[in-house]
């Protein structure tokens, strides 16, 4: 769908201090007799400002990996490592703060909040993190000039087309300054026109240092990435710099 | 600390939209906490309302009046104690009168001997029934707790000469002379004529049962002399100087009385001293059969709109599942998604509160308008008990499905379609 920019045009930048590193981590689930392996034993480290693509057949295990990667989930064994915090033993609540402050999700189906306006949702994790109003509205407004919606910051989600619910999204992802955005299947939901609009985004948060994981299926999504890891059947099968 | 603030501030701005989203369901599942609240503030209603009715009339009773009679006011099963005591006579009275002028720093003024029963009064081709008719001395005047609004009291001379005259109720005057005064007309009573000297302003009825106006007084001579001394029912009234003070007087007044009948050390009184504290008593069972009544109704619609809000509870938790998910996965915590669903819980209970509150003030209003005289009385205490009454209802039934939203994981809520 989306052809990936020329490689010689794109600039690679250099990486940061260590933010994810995930050391043989498997996630079982029990489903009556059978036990699906999910995830096998997987390594991973992930630096700051690094443009990382998840890719794989369906069920190889990708969300579950993005999950785990999000806090949303903790493994079955293995070890997790988040800015140098274990995260594999935490509480519910630890887990909660750990995502308002560090981590901003993207998701296919947008997940907005279908009786607030734009700006009510990107303010939500700042309510979450206890940020007092005023901030608060001023910090999401300026995000949201930030992705291109300033214009719209009153428009509820069923008054936006695909693309600008999207970009009220990733506000929302952005707005807390996260170590790391998480996207699962960002251009699912979207025309090919439109995805193009929000991987050209991705690529600006990218150059201006932030950390991007992006979860999809589409090679060519994927390409716009700097490391693409191929997971197969809960496996890393390959794991290297888009070439 | 803020953060607690504005997950508040967040959750009741949701509940609300949640509210105004389903405006329907919303009422429809708040219909059992109207009821119960409708409930509970008419009890509360009707009870201020027999308190107020009932002190009113304690005060048109004479809040500082005691009643020596044969009988208790209230009798049940032992009124054969009562039967072979003997009556009160007049001269009982003026005894009791000397000792109290004898004694130094009595806590009685003056008793006043007061025959009564029920009959008719005419004046022309007009009739009154079921008229209070009774006989005193010129001094009743000082106990009157009703005031002239034309004419005066008798005085003893036309007592002692029985002259027939009388002072008229308020109602029994405007029966018999609607629109004019009535004094020095003649009104006739046992076919025998009665010149009208005084007329008394309107009182009111105790507890709507028996009417203070419907009453025609008459100097005692006069009455025993066409009604007779066996009929009826005579009694001493007895003026206290302090109403504070009711009991001490009340025990003076037991020991005057047992001297002026000579009774003996041991003996039992064989007179009554009733006071409006006798209907007091009389009054705290009705009382407690409405608040149990009230309580029961209540409690019963309560519980069934409690389990109403707790299953529309169920049902917006499932239906947003995936706005649970979303939001712990935007950092909400436990207590976060707890407190949201709590708060909708109690607000919904909230409105229906504040519905049933409406509906009782306007029930209040219109009674009131329709029959002034029926015991309600809406308050301020009314509108707190009712609110925490709701909001109790919202938290009890809401605490189990907002603890499911919870405790859901972020990742099958997220998944949920
Ligand atoms: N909650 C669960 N309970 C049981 N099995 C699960 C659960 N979640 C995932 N699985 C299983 O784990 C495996 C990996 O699932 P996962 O959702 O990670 O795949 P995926 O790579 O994201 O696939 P897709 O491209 O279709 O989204 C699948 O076999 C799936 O059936
Ligand atoms: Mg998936």
């Amino acid at each position: 769908m989306t052809p990936a920019a020329p490689l010689e045009a794109r600039q690679v930048r250099p990486v940061g201090p260590l933010v994810i590193a995930i050391e043989d981590v498997a996630k079982l689930y029990q489903m009556g007799e059978e036990t699906i392996h999910a995830l096998r034993g997987v390594s991973l480290n992930i630096h700051r400002n690094e443009y990382l693509a998840i890719m794989g057949p369906s069920g190889s295990g990708k969300s579950t990996l993005m999950n785990m990667l999000g806090c949303l989930d903790t493994p079955t064994s293995g070890r997790y490592e988040f800015n140098g915090q274990d995260v594999a033993g935490m509480a519910d609540d630890e887990l909660a703060d750990i995502r308002n402050r560090e981590i901003g999700f993207v998701f296919q189906t947008f997940n907005l909040l279908a009786r607030s306006d734009a700006l009510r949702n990107v303010e939500l994790p700042l309510i979450y993190a206890g940020i007092a109003p005023h901030l608060r509205h001023e910090r999401a407004r300026q995000v949201l000039e930030n992705v291109g919606l300033g214009n719209r910051i009153h428009h509820k989600p069923n008054e936006l087309s695909g693309g600008q619910r999207q970009r009220v999204a990733i506000a929302r992802a952005l707005v807390n300054r996260p170590s790391i955005i998480l996207a699962d299947e960002p251009t699912g939901n979207l025309d090919s026109k439109t995805g193009i609009e929000i991987l050209a985004l991705f690529e600006d948060l990218y150059e201006q240092g932030n950390t991007l994981i992006v979860v999809t299926h589409e090679e060519s999504v994927a390409r716009n990435a700097r490391r693409i890891i191929r997971l197969h059947d809960g496996l890393i099968a390959s794991d290297g710099p888009v070439n | 600390m803020g953060r607690i603030l504005y997950e508040l501030t967040e959750s009741i701005r949701i509940a609300m939209a949640q509210i105004r989203a389903n405006k329907m369901r919303s009422t429809l599942t708040a219909l059992g906490v109207v009821i119960g609240i409708v409930a509970v503030t008419l009890m509360g209603t009707a009870i201020r309302g027999i308190d107020i009715g009932f002190n009113n009339s304690l005060a048109m009773l004479g809040e500082d009046v005691l009643h020596v009679e044969k009988w208790p006011w209230i009798t049940g099963e032992d009124w054969w104690k009562y039967v072979n005591r003997p009556v009160i006579k007049p001269e009982e009275a003026t005894r009791l009168s000397r000792i109290i002028d004898a004694t130094p720093n009595s806590e009685l003024e003056l008793a006043v001997y007061v025959h009564g029963r029920g009959g008719s009064v005419k004046a022309g081709n007009l009739s009154v029934s079921g008229v209070y008719i009774f006989g005193t001395t010129g001094e009743y005047g000082r106990v009157l707790t009703a005031d002239f609004t034309d004419g005066r009291m008798f005085n003893d001379a036309e007592n002692d000469s029985a002259r027939q005259v009388c002072v008229l109720g308020y109602d029994v005057a405007q029966a018999l002379f609607p629109g004019r005064s009535s004094i020095g007309n003649t009104v006739m009573v046992q076919g025998q004529p009665f010149t009208v000297i005084g007329s008394l302003t309107k009182q009111g009825s105790f507890l709507g049962l028996f009417s203070f106006d419907s009453q025609m007084i008459m100097p005692l001579s006069a009455f025993r002399k066409y009604f007779g001394v066996r009929s009826g029912n005579p009694e001493i009234q007895v003026k206290v100087r302090d109403k504070t003070r009711m009991a001490q007087a009340s025990d003076e007044l037991t020991g005057d009385m047992r001297r002026v009948r000579g009774q003996l050390p041991g003996e039992p009184d064989n007179f009554t001293i009733n006071t409006s504290d006798a209907f007091k008593e009389k009054l705290d069972p009705i009382k407690r059969g409405i608040a149990l009544a009230g309580l029961f109704v209540t409690g019963l619609s309560l519980f069934v709109g409690a389990i109403g809000i707790m299953n529309i509870t169920f049902v917006s938790v499932r239906e947003r599942t995936k706005e649970i998910g979303t939001r712990k996965a935007l950092g909400a915590r436990r207590r976060t998604i707890l407190l949201q669903f709590l708060i909708e819980a109690v607000s919904i209970c909230v409105v229906g509160g504040t519905i049933g509150l409406a509906l009782t003030y306007g029930l209040c209003m219109a009674v009131k308008a329709a029959m002034p005289a029926f015991p309600l009385q809406f308050s301020v205490s009314l509108i707190v008990v009712s609110m925490v009454v709701s909001v109790a209802t919202g938290v009890l039934s809401g605490f189990i499905p907002a603890m499911g939203a919870s405790r859901l994981d972020p990742v099958v809520a997220l998944r949920y379609e």
